[in-house]
């Protein structure tokens, strides 16, 4: 049938099962936006405030679902005010497909009104990027997008179509989705051995030498990665394990890849680890690392990193191998395929003695002050939710506590910004996490410097009914600055505290969300469960000391075993 | 590993807008300069072939590499080394040459290397230099004395010694 742009593209993304899509509309997306009138019972748009908030509910409705998330926006500032989000998807691996319209054909390149060239600016942040000047090439463009961004190691894919294409029209024959692979530019692509689509067959001799090596560990450690949650090798992970009698680790984007609450997990590895993990890495003869690619934060120092281990790394992309961290014996593939053909070959061992020996490095955090302190705040969190509520956190000091104190259960519990370390991520994120998840608890983890950033989101989730829990750690400054600032330049709090408004309880009711102030676990865990009760957003501002620190402390560059602050 | 010398990246991408922007992004993003990067059509008009000579370490190529196999655009890359590969590179030089003396001497010189003389003017003569980096370097220095008057090179291309071909990888 013969269908304008804008109407392929809506038909593509229902052949996509696209039902959900955040965005904000604007002169060059209209004739989209226009077509999206006649589709609304088959897409759900969710009109955010800000792009940017729209940017992060999409990534968080992929990293919470595992279906691809859809965002669109329109040209110039529109698009810009993307950028942050596809950088933030790019950094943690999330399918995000973003689309956004440009000017017309004769406009491009005039410097017309909201005209940027999109393209050219998220060529580094994306996996592939499209400038759609072709009605006839629309659908196709629209389909290898979405498959790229959720085939092989996943990634943010950007189509930005020129407004007049959205109005041309062009012939639209169906395809359902099992054939987009067999079809046009996408089966071209696929075919190439360069781009690691095909499911890289890893050669027996590589297994075997893994499974050798392995063999002979006497103390072996396993860091697992987000790409153990993006696989769903978590099954895996455990029998691999279990079979290894190893120490389990992860990276803060691996947290819940293995159950916390497991005696083999050892807590996250890194700057802001757990003193057992990074122990157990320190001190092994073997490190088997899956799905991670051995980031600064990790890997605060790459020739110190696990300076006594034979190290297995297993990665989906094989750019990873080598770039950070030197190792032994690189596995290249799915983690859940790879996995599954190795471990027939690993005979049961048992490390009883190694693993007590990290148990012994296990501390738990003790009460030092009257005061709430944050370690009280997530064990609450845990235990009014049974460990099962999703978290979503911005990034600093409250990010890191939510990683340390709160055992994640399952897959995808954890939706965090671990690449990019974007303030402002938690409330778009929290927002995509709960639409995607109807049936869960979202809470928001967020710090009184985040939540600054977007909290104009408060809005869409008052408007749309979504009930996103906000868990404010008030400390009245930007905490991880101000950590670093007292450990490493004489306690000169340059432009760090936030000693000024605005009162968040009364912001919180200006959107018409419930807000409520707490300064005591009691007063918590009650603002908590009514806030959970009422099925509805809310915000619970926590009053925190401006000094409370993250314990420990490993300065960049340094080993694993070379604490600023223990 | 860690010794850096001139490295040949031999790319096949897609003949389309932006491609060699995002190619040459993955160099300076990294803060690798590119010494020479020559593009032009292959057999297929649909496909283009560029080779890039870079002056790093091993380890950082073989990175260099993987990135760019990464990209969509990019169908194939191959790593090509002095031994396994043909190397050439074609050279215009312009050399001062305002006296007859001056002029034989080069016409020589140019003889000596195999060169063609392709311009003769009063004050100059002007160098088809043909031959792999190593050829233009030496012609290069001798000419100096001259006085180089301007110098332009298409950079290196190069192909694989023996049956195999960019397609194999």
């Amino acid at each position: 049938m013969e269908l304008t742009g804008a109407k392929i593209l809506m038909e593509c993304l229902v052949e996509q099962k696209a039902e959900t899509v955040f965005g904000y509309p604007g002169g060059t997306i209209l004739n989209v936006y226009d077509a999206l009138y006649d589709y609304q019972d088959r897409i759900h748009h969710y009109l955010t405030s800000h792009e940017q908030g729209a940017s992060h509910a999409a990534d968080g409705y992929f990293r919470s679902t595992g279906r691809t998330g859809v965002c669109f926006a329109t040209s110039g500032p529109g698009a810009t005010n993307l950028t942050t989000g596809i950088a933030t998807a790019y950094y943690d691996s999330s399918a995000v497909v973003f689309i956004s319209c440009n000017v017309t054909e004769p406009m491009l390149g005039k410097d017309a009104f909201q005209e940027v060239d999109l393209t050219g600016i998220a060529m580094p942040i994306t996996k592939a990027c499209y400038l759609v000047d072709d009605v006839t090439k629309l659908a196709d463009v629209v389909r290898e997008a979405f498959y790229l961004a959720s085939h092989g190691r996943p990634g943010p894919v950007l189509i930005d179509i020129l407004k007049n294409v959205t109005a041309e029209t062009a012939e639209y024959t169906p395809l359902p989705l099992q054939e987009h692979p067999n079809h046009g530019h996408l089966a071209q692509v696929i075919a190439r051995s360069s781009t690691g689509f095909k499911s890289i067959d890893t050669k027996p001799e590589c297994l075997e030498k893994a499974a050798e090596m392995v063999a002979g560990a006497k103390r072996p450690v396993i860091l697992a990665g987000g790409g153990v949650i993006r696989s769903g090798a978590s099954a895996e992970v455990k029998s691999l394990a279990e079979r290894l009698d190893a120490v389990v680790t992860a990276s803060i984007m691996g947290l819940g890849g293995f159950p916390g609450n497991d005696p083999r997990f050892a807590g996250f590895a890194g700057m802001h680890g757990s003193h057992a993990a990074n122990q157990a890495i320190y001190q092994c003869d073997l490190l088997f690392v899956i799905g991670c690619r051995f980031s600064d934060r990790v890997a605060l120092s790459p020739s110190h990193f696990a300076p006594n281990a034979r190290i297995i790394h297993l990665d989906i992309d094989r750019a990873e191998i080598n770039k950070n961290v030197h190792v032994d014996r690189p596995l290249i593939g799915d983690a859940k395929d790879v996995l599954q053909k190795l471990l027939p070959q690993i005979t049961q061992q048992s490390h009883p003695d190694w693993r007590a020996q990290i148990a012994a490095e296990v501390r738990e955090p003790v009460k030092q002050a009257s005061t709430l302190e944050p370690f009280e705040i997530m064990q609450t969190i845990e235990s009014v939710t049974g460990g099962q509520a999703l978290i979503v956190t911005d990034v600093g000091q409250h990010q890191m506590w939510a990683s340390q104190y709160f055992r994640y259960r399952y897959p995808c519990q954890l939706l965090t910004s671990g690449g990019f370390g974007t303030m402002g991520f938690g409330y778009g994120a929290a927002m995509g996490a709960k639409v995607g998840n109807p049936d869960k608890t979202v809470i928001h983890v967020t710090g009184d410097g985040c939540f600054r950033m977007n909290c104009n989101e408060m809005a869409t989730a008052q408007h749309y009914g979504i009930p996103v829990i906000t868990v404010l750690f008030d400390n009245g400054t930007l905490g991880m600055v101000r950590q670093w600032q007292r450990a490493m330049y004489d306690c000169r709090f340059s432009a760090t505290t936030l000693d000024r408004g605005p009162d968040f309880v009364k912001l919180a009711e200006a959107y018409g969300i419930h807000g409520v102030r707490v300064a005591t676990a009691a007063e918590f865990e009650t603002a908590l469960r009514q806030a959970i009760a009422s099925g509805e957003a809310a915000v619970i501002d926590c009053a925190i000391d401006i000094d409370e620190t993250v314990r420990p402390m490993i300065a960049g560059g340094h080993a694993l075993n070379d604490y600023l602050l223990d | 590993m860690n010794e850096k010398k001139n490295h040949i990246l031999s790319v096949l991408v897609e003949n389309s807008a932006g491609v060699l922007s995002q190619v040459s992004r993955m160099f300076s993003r990294k803060g690798y300069n590119i010494a020479s990067l020559a593009v032009g059509e292959t057999e297929d008009p649909a496909v283009s072939r560029m080779t890039i000579l870079v002056y790093e370490d091993e380890a950082q190529i073989e990175q260099i590499a993987s990135q760019l196999a990464k990209l969509l655009p990019v169908i194939s890359v191959r790593i090509l080394n002095r031994d396994n590969s043909i190397r050439r590179e074609l050279l215009l030089v312009k050399v001062k040459a305002d006296t007859r003396e001056t002029r034989d001497e080069i016409i020589q010189m140019a003889s000596i290397f195999r060169v063609k003389i392709v311009d003769v003017a009063h004050e100059s003569l002007t160098l088809e230099v043909t031959g792999d980096f190593g050829k233009s370097e030496a012609l290069l220095k001798l000419l100096e004395g001259f006085g180089i008057l301007e110098l332009v090179r298409t950079g290196t291309v190069a192909l694989e010694r023996g049956k195999d071909t960019i397609y194999d990888v």
